[in-house]
């Protein structure tokens, strides 16, 4: 459309960084909650220890949700055919998911409604379920794009799956599950030690040193593994960025450490598992330190770099296909329309920002150490 | 060809959640609404009261939304793994409402959620306040969002089918947020809210003061849920009664079911109050109708005819044949995107398209459907009309219902005899679950009166659904209803507790330190014991 002032493959690169943005948004914010959610019965051991811990992060991580709410809104919107494939294709994975999710807000509610030992430790665990199986999956879900999802399409569009749930745990995608786990945690244990004190703080602190160590070493595997035992998918034919969606107009060859030629085009993109090494052994550093701000900021950095490193090794590649390469979804056969991308483009760049603003007020107000005579002047806490 | 049981077990499992979803959000949206007005009255009044009504009503709240939010997170992603060609079909259009709801209205409420609860120490009262507002504000943005969205889906305006693509896309999204069906239905439900939270308020209400309990909150609550009550209902009735007017410009097959009317009527339509089916299950055997009524309130005109399902039926033949034309242009196009004259057939049918695409359920080629095959396609856009003819008279009359009944409390409030008959607190207090039972009505009516239909004339049901195999549906089906009734009983069962407790037990002292809180309304801690790790 002429009256459209950004070309179709301009809003086509800008939707791909901005799906990245509200990705990386969810990990490092969402994933403060995933990871205490994952610590809670370990890290804190008495009541009071577990309600220090769940008021921590009580008062916002419902907002933080809303990143992964909004990234499925968002690859609706801009990706269509993506999360028409990748939702329906991972099913009962996603099912697993969402049942662990269900439990988070209900869980933060009800557990502190009622004084029993028992309640509370069941409310624990479903908690801990709630934190620590999705940050797993989330990461098995990206191990199993980088291998290549089983799907291809009919002539209509229609996408046929012929993978199953167990095809989905293979053991390269159960490395990534357990970086993404292991980040997760890291971020988790670093907000523990900046908001609290005492045995808490501690047990946290030893937690995160070692998550953070072990995320280092499992996403080093995992270059080395995508470099000497994948195969990357390579486009062979030219490929119109402006063209209508149409994912079968493409040809694809299957190269082993195909994911790593991106480095030798762009050497920049190197930054990425850089920063991804250095961040997470920065808040491994820092929580051994014991410094209370600079392990967040420093498992935010890796956590940017390490998903960073997956998006950039795949591009321009969104979901390839195991079994009929041709048919793998790119950010240029893949997308909205040239309108949708440009309104929604307009919506996002006037929100964003001001989401960013009030998140950023309500966490200043409800900054501060968290102690257990804190929670007792508050009837709502949890 | 596709799996009919999975379609079928698709369906269930979308009608399940979403009606399952929608049991919190109305509440959600009525409650937001009155606890702002409640905290507004104590910011202006300053009397502490007010403050203990808006905590205690608050807990009660935060109970539910969480519920909300539990449900919620599977509606948005159930398009995908559900109905994974819907999504491909209509995500260009249909994606973006769902996004901005995340941008505009989920953000805004769950980020300033966390505030309500934790904020009342940390911020000025007149902070709080805009807190809450938004937090009520956010809640509305919601369902004006996901119903412009649902109501693309019943009047599919601003956008066109791409060839290329095989895909609907937006061509002037202005209609998309304009769209009358969307902006009526947003009031329609929205008001339904404002009246479930009256409901629930006003209910609880009476039962403290039928017991003599909490009397000083119970009665201000009751003045405010009756006032706030009187006006949504008169807003869902005069606006439902809108909402059937716009039904009937683009959902006329719907109209014709919800009045039971298998032929067309003479201008001015009657009104049937009821009816009861024949012999063979359809054609009603007995009806009483008021003459007139049914033209003004389905065409606001007294010479328009009501055209009954037959008739209907007999047009939805032409446009399937029409469809059928569409269908073959498309495969030439497809087959050879340069062919001028199967793009030109195309333009001329393709709004037809959707009706070629009911035949799917009967043949793959479509292009070649029998007179026979068309038949049936035609009859299987008559919705089942016995029971939408009954969930809407369910609802309606609901809805003067409670004008009635919050008129009558509102006159017994301004006369300050509240609780002069223990009998009617009583029974106010039995109606609770009523605004419940209207709103599932509606979205019955809503969403089953518009099968075949997921895109109204756009895009069979059947054809939308993703190629799951039967045990995918099995485990997830089994899983979220196991879960799902588990959380509603624990959640019944905190709410009854709350209630017992009431708000007493939240109170603030009026201490030097007003912002103080005394009893954490918590249980305490069970003595600071090792809890299984
Ligand atoms: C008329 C209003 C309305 C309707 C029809 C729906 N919802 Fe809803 N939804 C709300 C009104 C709402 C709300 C009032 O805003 C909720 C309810 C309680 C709450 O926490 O927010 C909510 C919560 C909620 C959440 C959680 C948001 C969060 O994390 O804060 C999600 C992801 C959805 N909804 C998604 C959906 C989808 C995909 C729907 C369509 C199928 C849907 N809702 C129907
Ligand atoms: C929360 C309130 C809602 C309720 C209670 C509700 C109810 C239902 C019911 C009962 C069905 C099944 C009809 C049938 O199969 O016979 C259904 C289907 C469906 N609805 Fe809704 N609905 C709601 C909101 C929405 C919204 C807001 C959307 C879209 C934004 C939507 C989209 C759909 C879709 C895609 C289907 C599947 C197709 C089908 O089975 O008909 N629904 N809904
Ligand atoms: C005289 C009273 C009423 C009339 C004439 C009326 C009319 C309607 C109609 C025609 C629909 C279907 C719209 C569609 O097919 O898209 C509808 C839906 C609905 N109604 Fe009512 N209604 C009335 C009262 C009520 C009451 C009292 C409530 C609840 C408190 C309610 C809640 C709903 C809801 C939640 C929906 C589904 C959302 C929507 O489609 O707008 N209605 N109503």
């Amino acid at each position: 459309m002429s009256t459209i002032p950004l070309d179709y493959e301009t809003l086509r690169l800008i939707w791909w960084l901005l799906l990245g943005v509200l990705l990386i948004g969810f990990a490092i914010m969402g994933g403060r909650d995933l990871g205490v959610g994952a610590l809670l019965p370990f890290a804190a051991r008495t009541d009071d220890e577990r309600r220090v811990l769940l008021n921590v992060v009580g008062p916002t991580w419902e907002g933080n949700q809303v990143w992964l709410v909004l990234g499925g809104g968002a690859i609706f919107a801009a990706f269509p055919p993506l999360y028409a494939v990748s939702f329906s294709g991972f099913y009962l994975a996603m099912i697993v998911i969402l049942l662990a999710l269900i439990l988070r807000p209900v869980g933060f509610k009800f557990r502190g409604k009622i004084a029993d030992a028992r309640w509370r430790a069941a409310w624990d665990w479903a908690l801990f379920i709630g934190g620590a199986v999705p940050s797993l999956i989330f990461g098995v879900a990206v191990g199993n794009v980088i291998l290549g999802a089983p799907f291809h399409f009919d002539d209509t569009m229609r996408a046929f799956y012929t993978g199953n749930f167990f095809l989905l745990l293979m053991p390269f995608a159960l490395l990534c599950g357990l970086v993404s786990l292991g980040m997760l945690v890291t971020q988790g244990a670093s907000v523990i030690v900046g908001r609290t004190e005492g045995l808490l703080a501690e047990r946290a602190r030893t937690i995160g040193i070692w998550a953070g160590l072990g995320t280092i070493v499992l996403f080093a595997l995992g270059g080395v593994w995508v470099a000497f035992g994948i195969d990357g998918h390579v486009i062979t034919s030219t490929v119109d960025p402006n063209a209508p969606i149409n994912p079968l107009a493409k040809t694809v060859e299957l190269v082993r450490g195909g994911w790593l030629s991106n480095y030798g085009a762009y050497p920049w993109m190197i930054a990425a598992p850089v920063i991804g090494l250095a961040g997470m052994a920065l808040a491994v550093l820092g929580l051994n330190g014991r410094w209370k701000l600079v392990p967040l900021l420093a498992t935010s950095a890796g956590i940017f770099g390490i998903i960073s490193t997956a998006g950039l090794s795949l591009f321009p590649f969104l979901l390839p296909s195991s079994t009929v390469p041709q048919a793998g979804l790119t950010l240029w056969d893949a997308s909205s329309s040239h309108m949708t991308l440009f309104i929604m483009l307009l919506v996002t760049a006037f929100f964003l920002p001001i989401i960013i603003l009030y998140t950023g007020y309500v966490f200043r107000v409800m900054r501060g150490p968290v102690t257990t005579t804190s929670l007792n002047k508050n009837p709502n806490a949890y | 060809m596709i799996d009919m049981t999975v379609v079928e077990l698709s369906r269930w499992q979308f009608a399940a959640t979403a009606m399952y979803h929608f049991i919190f959000v109305p509440l959600t949206l009525g409650l937001s609404m009155l606890m702002a007005i409640m905290e507004s009255v104590y910011v202006m009044t300053g009397r502490e009261i007010w403050r203990k009504a808006t905590i205690f009503w608050g807990t009660l709240f935060g109970v539910n939304f969480a519920m909300g939010v539990a449900t919620g997170i599977v509606m948005e992603f159930q398009f995908g793994m559900n109905w994974s060609y819907y999504s491909h079909y209509v995500g260009d259009v249909f994606g973006a409402p769902l996004a901005i709801e995340g941008l505009m209205a989920f953000f805004l409420e769950a980020t300033f959620v966390g505030l309500f609860f934790f904020g009342w120490d940390r911020m000025s009262k007149v902070g709080h306040l805009v807190v809450t507002w938004l937090v009520a504000l956010g809640t509305n943005f919601s369902a004006l969002w996901i119903l412009i969205a649902n109501g693309w889906m019943q009047n599919p305006v601003g956008s066109k089918f791409n060839p290329d693509t095989m895909r609907m896309e937006v061509t002037d999204f202005m209609a998309v947020l304009f769209n009358s069906v969307a902006q009526a239905k947003f009031v329609h439900t929205v008001s339904a809210g404002y009246v479930c939270g009256a409901v629930f308020i006003f209910a609880i209400s009476a039962f403290y003061l039928a017991r003599g309990k909490h009397v000083e909150i119970a009665k201000r609550s009751m003045v405010v849920a009756a006032s706030f009550g009187l006006a949504g209902a008169l807003s869902v009735v005069v606006l439902g009664d809108e909402s059937g007017y716009v039904a009937t410009e683009h959902q006329k097959m719907k109209i014709a079911a919800l009045e039971a009317s298998y032929h067309t009527e003479e201008a001015p339509a009657p009104w049937t109050v009821i009816a009861l089916p024949g012999e063979d299950g359809g054609e009603p055997s007995f009806s009483i109708q008021i003459p007139w009524v049914g033209g003004l309130i389905t065409t606001r005109s007294l010479d328009e005819e009501l055209l009954g399902l037959e008739e209907l039926t007999e047009h939805a033949q032409v446009r399937i044949r029409s469809g059928m034309i569409a269908y073959d242009a498309l495969q030439a196009i497809r087959a050879d995107g340069t062919d001028q004259t199967a793009r030109a057939t195309f333009d001329e049918h393709w709004a037809d398209l959707g009706y070629g695409l009911l035949l799917k359920k009967y043949r793959e080629d479509v292009g070649n459907a029998t007179d026979a095959e068309i038949a049936m396609a035609a009859e299987d856009t008559v919705p089942d009309v016995w029971p939408l003819f009954w969930t809407f008279r369910i609802m309606m009359g609901l809805g003067f219902f409670f004008i009635a009944f919050f008129a009558f409390w509102f006159w017994k409030a301004s006369t300050g005899k509240l609780d002069s008959n223990k009998n009617l607190l009583w029974l106010s207090f039995f109606l609770l679950p009523t605004p419940w039972l209207a709103i599932e009505a509606g979205w019955f009516i809503a969403e089953f009166g518009r099968q075949p239909w997921v895109v109204e004339g756009v895009l069979p049901t059947f054809y939308a659904a993703s190629g799951l195999n039967f045990w995918d549906l099995v485990i997830s089906l089994t899983f979220f209803t196991l879960l799902y009734t588990v959380l509603f009983v624990i959640m019944i069962m905190l709410m009854v507790k709350i209630v017992k407790t009431g708000p007493k037990d939240f109170a603030f002292v009026d201490s030097p330190d007003a912002d103080d809180f005394v009893v954490a309304a918590l249980p305490a801690t069970p003595a600071t014991k090792e809890l299984g790790s």
